[in-house]
């Protein structure tokens, strides 16, 4: 379980996350929705350690995540622009994450076998194109085998076959108790890996529901509507910031 | 756990062509430069003019742009099981060891070949040491931008300063103020950069004193060429661990 309470960010004057708090549990796929700029990216990267936050604070399992980078071993993260060495072959990426994490932690190479990487194993990272550096970066996400699995817009720039591959391992790994957090643009991803929206405006959490729940009270709109009507009504309920 | 990031890092510079191309312009220079004068004391001089010109230069830019480059992977690595520390020390040490190695077969391999005195040893040690302060001042200056056109702007003011422009200004000060005793002045300017104290104790070593000119002179009157060596050596130490502390304070706390 992650539970992050009252994260503020702020980059120069702009305050992109203004006392953040959601928390999620094993078992959920949550789909973090929001305008661009809302602070979804920025949220991923307090998660993930690679932005400190200036207050507030995420726990794992009631242990503090950005003060125990140990804890990362649990997570796997796919970016959404994977860029590696280039002169790093594809099998000495996967063995450099293996050494960098305990030796006992449990692989899982389902991924790895469904995107063929053994047939690229041998060839240098700047060799490939932006959808198979994206299937390595999947592929890398999934590798230990991670209570937790991070994906910023998963589905851009993979071709049809693999976008299907993808989803339906993120479902089987929700099923199996895993918690999921994506965010993403595209909205059949939303209808097809989201169990838990969370929506965000300009940085402050606006709820976090299951999406059972939203199809219900709207009754029969289509998800990717809803969502656009939503955040229409939060641009306009909250006035322009004077110029 | 830094060693494995240092290994990756470092198989990955390695195997590109720059530090490659570095390492047979440096061994064919100093060949030249042996070949050209039958003295190989006078050929030595020339070769350290070259280290103390080319080493913080390819340091500086080769590190900077290594570093923006990586950025993405620094990024990723950030995002594993690794506290930041560890990954900018590998970084680090990846990219200055490779310099370093370069340093030693481009220039070791032919002084060992045409002159196994003292003096060549002292122009590598002094190579080696300007590799990894000059390597540290540019991780620095690339910390503290994010914005690469000014980390490589940051880069070229540092070598144009160092290697340039500070001897002009020691000269200035040497002239405006050469009525006054400035001999334990001279010594404190010497070490505020790097360039200059690596050439000193070379200079040291070699005991030319028509070469020293006057900061060798000095050196060797005040502090005598052992204290003089050492003192040199010491504050070179310096000129590595404090700007890769500061660099690690910066990107401890940095938001990438």
């Amino acid at each position: 379980m992650i539970i992050a309470s009252g994260i503020t960010k702020t980059f120069g004057r702009l305050r992109v996350l203004d006392d953040f708090g959601v928390t999620m549990g094993g078992g959920h796929a949550f789909s973090l929705i929001g305008p661009n700029g809302s602070g979804k990216t920025t949220f991923i990267k307090c998660l993930l350690g690679t932005v400190i936050p200036d207050s507030g604070s995420v726990t794992l399992d009631g242990v503090d995540l950005l003060r125990s980078p140990e804890l990362r071993s649990r997570i796997g993260y796919m970016p959404q622009i994977g860029r590696y060495p280039d002169n790093m072959r594809v099998a000495q990426l996967f063995d450099m994450l293996a050494e960098l994490r305990p030796s006992s932690q449990k692989r899982d190479e389902e991924l790895m076998d469904a995107f063929e990487m053994r047939r690229i194993a041998d060839k240098p990272m700047r060799t490939l194109s932006g959808g198979t550096r994206q299937r390595v970066s999947a592929c890398a996400a999934f590798f230990f085998d991670p209570q937790i699995i991070v994906l910023d817009e998963p589905t851009a720039g993979l071709d049809p076959v693999s976008v299907e591959i993808l989803k339906e391992k993120v479902n089987a790994e929700r099923r199996r108790g895993k918690l999921v957090l994506l965010t993403s643009h595209i909205l059949s991803d939303l209808e097809d890996m989201t169990t838990d929206v969370i929506f965000l405006i300009e940085g402050r959490l606006r709820f976090c529901r299951p999406i059972t729940e939203l199809r219900e009270e709207s009754g029969g709109e289509r998800l990717g509507r809803l969502m656009a009507r939503l955040m229409r009504e939060a641009q306009n309920a909250t006035p322009m910031p004077p110029s | 756990m830094i060693l494995k990031i240092v290994k990756h890092v470092l198989l990955d510079i390695l195997r590109s062509r720059i530090v490659l191309a570095y390492t047979v312009f440096l061994a064919a220079a100093s060949i030249g430069l042996f070949n050209m004068d039958a003295d190989t004391g006078k050929s030595l001089a020339s070769i350290l003019s070259m280290v103390l010109m080319l080493v913080p230069l390819t340091s500086l830019i080769f590190a900077t742009i290594h570093y923006y480059n990586s950025y993405e992977f620094i990024e990723l690595l950030s995002t594993q099981p690794l506290r930041r520390g560890t990954i900018l020390l590998g970084e680090y040490l990846g990219v200055s060891l490779a310099l370093g190695l370069a340093l030693l077969a481009g220039v070791g391999l032919p002084v060992a070949a045409y002159d196994s005195s003292l003096t060549g040893g002292c122009i590598l040690l002094a190579g080696l040491l300007l590799t990894f302060s000059f390597t540290a001042l540019a991780f620095l200056g690339a910390v503290c931008s994010r914005d690469k056109a000014r980390g490589m702007g940051m880069a070229m003011l540092q070598w144009f300063f160092f290697a340039l422009l500070y001897d002009g200004l020691l000269l200035l000060v040497l002239f405006t103020f050469q009525d006054y005793p400035l001999e334990k002045a001279v010594i404190a300017l010497v070490a505020l950069n790097p360039i200059d104290l690596a050439r000193t104790f070379v200079m040291l070593q070699m005991d030319v004193s028509a070469l020293m000119g006057m900061t060798g002179a000095v050196m060797q009157e005040f502090l005598g060429s052992r204290l003089g060596m050492t003192f040199t050596l010491g504050v070179l130490t310096l000129w590595i661990a404090a700007p890769l502390g500061l660099a690690l304070r910066v990107f401890r706390k940095k938001d990438l």
